[in-house]
């Protein structure tokens, strides 16, 4: 990488070393400070009233009653707060409190702020709400078909839609047709991907403040504390510079708090209202409901290959189940197609993806948001076009490579590439050539690859100015003090600048402080999705850090009469590169450095480059400065007489960038293929149908019946780190939270295809969809393992493309 | 709303506390919400997830499910209480050194489901140690680092040459600390 003055330091000491997260021990001691923990003087509790009913108009509410309970201290509904809000600025379709309509089991229609839980309990019993029922519709193909002859859901979005239809993508790259028809394999296949929600350990929490003439303070367990800061404003009529969010540690997220929720603008206006603190905290069914959790996917793929396993064309339409409200839909709907064009060469794609709202809970973003459906359905179609043209699936996959430095059919710019090695990584690791197709019947292996975003290159509205930004200052004690407006959701952004704070200034990491989470002290970071925040912030943070280091450089360069460059800041030291004998005490440099240039403070930012994808109408979506990738190989055990898949172990490798703190990458990895795990085999965020209870209820809205991998369910998990130094990333390092968990899924279909020749093309792989599976097969005669590819196809390497981009 | 509220004399790592609690609270309630030691999570406040875990005479307990006039005058041992003056059980450190912490929110239930464990086996096998926390729901880390953790903390306290782990003690007691810089890698 080319040296220049304000660049990183090209010899680190602590990045890529194992470190502690600056919190900690916080929180293995108990100290650390969430949501919930936080209390004032004389709070008030707060309850939301939800509606019963999937779908209907309200009629009327009279909360006269609630209000007259001793100890109600508040009640509002959905006319104290009539504005729409959504977290795409073109979508908004959400009140805060339902207005005149309710759309699924668990919409809020009023709220209540009481002296303590059990009244704003009771008083949720004496609000009186008249519905009146409408049909609803719970399957989204009836969604898509419907007529107009009962409500849509909500208005026409475009003329020509029916009111179901949050969006339509319609993508076409190459000659789609014409490489079908060039195929000498084309494999067709429906997929269908079940919904599965985020259960963070920590509930929903927010509490208000207002200080009765004209300033809002809300402390929320949010991953978007910018985004929930400007809709707080525009919904409750406060400017902006009046709007505080506060984000104490965040007990988890995956996407399931990235954006507002009822519960944020309830307490601020019932603190409006009340002038005294409210808080609410969700109940864990609550936290169901609010959901925005991972589309059910409908798909349909046909993918053409040439008889040498060349990939011709790809072909997929997809529907996606939206839920009630927008949410991120539109992005989801880009993303479901969007996001397939690597790590693989397609010369020809196209995907046509509706989306379309139903009477449940909100879908949105979740871990891998759009992409982990499409990647599970297109790793399978690769498994059976390797079948089908008798190559290992792992050398289906190297001879489709896309490389490095390069464009994706849909024209995103690739830069670093670490694929290849991610493939030989999980390839040797699982021992992988003496186990396809060779082990017993009953026991399989399979592979998956994916890729993912460092970021999406573009803001949620439209704007030029940076994406991240921190604030850095550094004082007489050799004290470093950072300001970041990251979201710490637990993967260690608030680590992230310390280290590059330490590494830059050379001082020891327990000197740099980090203050965060506070829209009123913090510069803006846009939050902790699409997998942005160490490749964002971490750029921001070695802007800000080097601009301090040359000033350090240069006044103790003045001071000895040498080169800046010979100036050394590390281990506590500033040290003369030419005779290390020469050094000074951090500190002593630090007060050099202010003597002579004053106060010594440095801003510093990142925003992405504007040339990484195509010109095309929604070709800004799936942008990213820079993409990961994955590779997994899970081995199972199947029992055919039960249909019960144990997952015996998951190699993941996975290609960062660079590890800047390897523990914590490998955690990253080691949670993604979890959670992908947990998907595969265990996870479903299902309704009742009228048989079954009420339509629209949630199945099972509990940790119990909503069953998640306990340490007694998951697979022993084994991370291979890869490193392909990007050259954009800080110090290369691209994202490690959300890619890892793509081929986990995929990998365990084809594994349980290599242990039972079962194709498992409906998730969750529960023991009765795979005991079904099974019972097909022996009917069809042929319950038996596949016949394994040809004996030594020839390898295809291409070295050139393999190695680091050093 | 008609709320009875008795006195209770709870004992919360070893200090006593005579607190007026509504009647129908939770343990998790009385320490999060009256003695306002909010170390102890709750996450689901229906036994499903373990993140109330608290150690209650001696054994890993779900305080959202005990009714806080059960622990009347018993020893109640919290995330808090495990670290001792001079500073945090080895468990605590090692879950800080191997990354087992990511969000934190499971973390002081899992470690009260550890400290159990290795008070009565320091020397606990990773099978042991996974049905030890099979009541512990962690949605961050796939449990991977939580055992590594689990393990170099049954080791250290092993090392110790205590016939048993204990808590409420420090790391430093246990006279297994290492001596490098915080900033340096664990196992490095």
């Amino acid at each position: 990488m080319p040296e220049k003055v304000g660049k990183h330091k090209s010899d680190q000491k602590l990045i890529g070393t194992n470190m502690r997260k600056i919190e900690g021990l916080a929180k293995s001691t108990g100290r650390a400070v969430y949501t919930d923990d936080v209390t004032f003087p004389g709070m008030l509790h707060g309850k939301i009233l939800r509606s019963p009913l999937p779908h209907a108009r309200i009629v009327s509410i009279d909360v006269s009653r609630a209000e007259a309970l001793e100890g109600v201290h508040g009640v509002i509904t959905g006319k104290d707060m009539p504005v729409t809000y959504g977290i795409i600025p073109w979508t908004p379709d959400e009140y805060p409190l339902c207005v005149d309509r309710v759309r699924y089991i668990g919409d809020g229609v009023a709220a209540v702020a009481a002296v303590d839980e059990d009244t704003a309990l009771q008083a949720l019993d004496l609000i009186d709400v008249e519905y009146e029922e409408l049909p609803a519709f719970f399957d989204p193909r009836d969604s898509a078909a419907a007529d107009g002859s009962t409500p849509y859901v909500h208005d026409a979005k475009k003329e020509g839609w029916n009111g179901n239809i949050t969006k339509i993508v319609q993508l076409e790259f190459g000659e789609v047709d014409e490489g079908i028809e060039r195929a000498d394999v084309v494999v067709e296949g429906d997929y269908f991907f079940e919904g599965t929600t985020h259960t963070p350990i920590e509930p929903h929490c927010a509490i208000g403040q207002w200080d009765g003439v004209g300033k809002l303070t809300v402390w929320s367990a949010t991953q978007v504390p910018h985004y929930l800061h400007r809709e707080l404003a525009r919904v409750l009529e406060v400017d902006q510079a009046n709007v505080r969010v506060l984000q104490p540690l965040v007990g988890g997220a995956f996407g399931g708090k990235s954006e507002p929720f009822d519960l944020e603008f309830c307490v601020a206006k019932l603190a409006m209202n009340t002038g005294r603190p409210v808080k609410i905290l969700y109940t864990r069914e609550e936290v169901f409901y609010a959901h925005r959790g991972r589309h059910p996917f409908h798909m349909h793929y046909r993918t053409g290959a040439t008889a040498d396993g060349m990939l011709t064309s790809v072909d997929a339409k997809i529907l996606l189940d939206g839920g009630a409200y927008a949410s991120f839909g539109l992005v989801t709907t880009y993303y479901s197609g969007q996001l397939l064009c690597a790590p693989y060469d397609m010369p020809a794609y196209r995907f046509d993806s509706t989306r379309v709202y139903t009477n449940k809970p909100a879908c949105g973003p979740k871990r891998g948001h759009g992409s982990v459906q499409p990647r599970f359905a297109f790793e399978v179609q690769i498994d059976k076009l390797a079948e089908q043209t008798s190559l290992d699936p792992m050398e289906f996959r190297r001879r489709n490579f896309i490389g490095r430095n390069t464009r994706t059919v849909n024209e995103m710019r690739i830069t670093s590439n670490g694929f290849l090695e991610c493939l030989s990584a999980v390839e040797g690791a699982s021992g992988w050539e003496d186990k396809f197709r060779k082990m017993p019947f009953g026991r399989g292996i399979g592979v998956a690859g994916s890729t993912y975003i460092s970021g999406t290159n573009y803001p949620i509205y439209p704007n030029d100015m940076p994406q991240s930004a921190v604030q850095m200052q550094i004082d007489r004690s050799g004290r470093v003090a950072v300001f970041s407006g990251a979201s710490e959701i637990g993967q260690g952004c608030d680590s992230v600048v310390a280290y590059i704070a330490a590494e830059e200034l050379g001082v020891p990491l327990e000197w740099v402080r980090v203050m965060r989470g506070d829209t009123d002290f913090t510069p803006v970071d846009l939050g902790a999705y699409s997998s942005r925040v160490t490749f964002m912030l971490g750029n921001a943070a070695i802007d800000a850090a080097t601009k301090l280091r040359c000033k350090v450089q240069e006044a103790v360069a003045g001071h000895w009469e040498v080169a800046p460059d010979e100036v050394l800041l590390a281990g506590g030291l500033a040290v003369w590169s030419e005779d290390t004998s020469r050094q000074i005490p951090i500190a002593e440099a630090f007060n050099i450095a202010e003597a002579q240039f004053g106060a010594l403070g440095a801003t510093g930012s990142y925003n992405t480059p504007k040339d990484v994808h195509g010109k095309y109408r929604g070709g800004t979506i799936g942008a990213s400065p820079a993409y990961s990738f994955t590779a997994h190989v899970a081995e199972v055990d199947v029992d055919v007489e039960t249909g019960v898949v144990e997952v015996v172990k998951i190699w993941v490798a996975h290609d960062c960038g660079r590890a800047l703190n390897p523990i914590l990458v490998e955690g990253q990895m080691e949670g993604s293929a979890y959670m992908g795990f947990g998907e595969a085999l265990m996870e479903e965020q299902v309704y009742k149908d009228a048989d079954h209870g009420r339509a629209g209820l949630h199945n099972a809205p509990s940790l119990l019946d909503y069953r998640i991998p306990t340490s007694l369910d998951t697979p022993e998990l084994e991370a291979l780190i890869v490193e392909s130094m990007d050259p954009e990333g800080p110090y290369g390092a691209k994202e490690a939270g959300e890619g890892p968990l793509h081929p986990s899924i995929p990998a365990i279909a084809n594994a349980i295809y290599d242990a039972i020749g079962v194709r498992m093309d409906r998730l969750p792989f529960t023991a009765p969809n795979v005991w079904r599976g099974i019972e097909a097969a022996r009917e069809a005669g042929h319950l038996a393992k596949p016949a394994g590819p040809d004996a030594d196809p020839p390898r295809n390497e291409r070295p050139g493309d393999v190695g680091s981009a050093n | 709303m008609t709320t009875t509220t008795e006195i209770v004399r709870l004992k919360v790592n070893g200090d006593v506390h005579e607190v007026g609690v509504p009647t129908h609270f939770t343990l998790l309630e009385s320490l999060r919400y009256v003695i306002r030691l909010t170390g102890s999570k709750q996450g689901c406040d229906k036994g499903d997830c373990g993140a109330c875990t608290v150690i209650l005479d001696g054994e890993p307990t779900l305080a959202c499910l005990t009714p806080v006039w059960e622990a009347e005058d018993r020893e109640v041992v919290t995330v808090e209480g495990l670290a001792g003056p001079e500073g945090p059980h080895p468990l605590q450190d090692e879950f800080d050194l191997n990354g087992a912490a990511q969000c934190g929110f499971c973390t002081p239930g899992i470690l009260c489901s550890a400290a159990v464990l290795l008070d009565r086996n320091p020397a606990a096998s990773r099978s042991e140690i996974q049905e030890a926390l099979a009541g512990n729901l962690c949605r961050c880390t796939g449990y991977a680092k939580i055992y590594d953790a689990v393990e170099a903390a049954g080791v250290r306290l092993s090392a110790s040459g205590s016939p048993a782990g204990g808590y409420g003690r420090s790391a430093t007691e246990s006279g297994a600390v290492p001596d490098e810089s915080k900033s340096e890698a664990p196992n490095a």
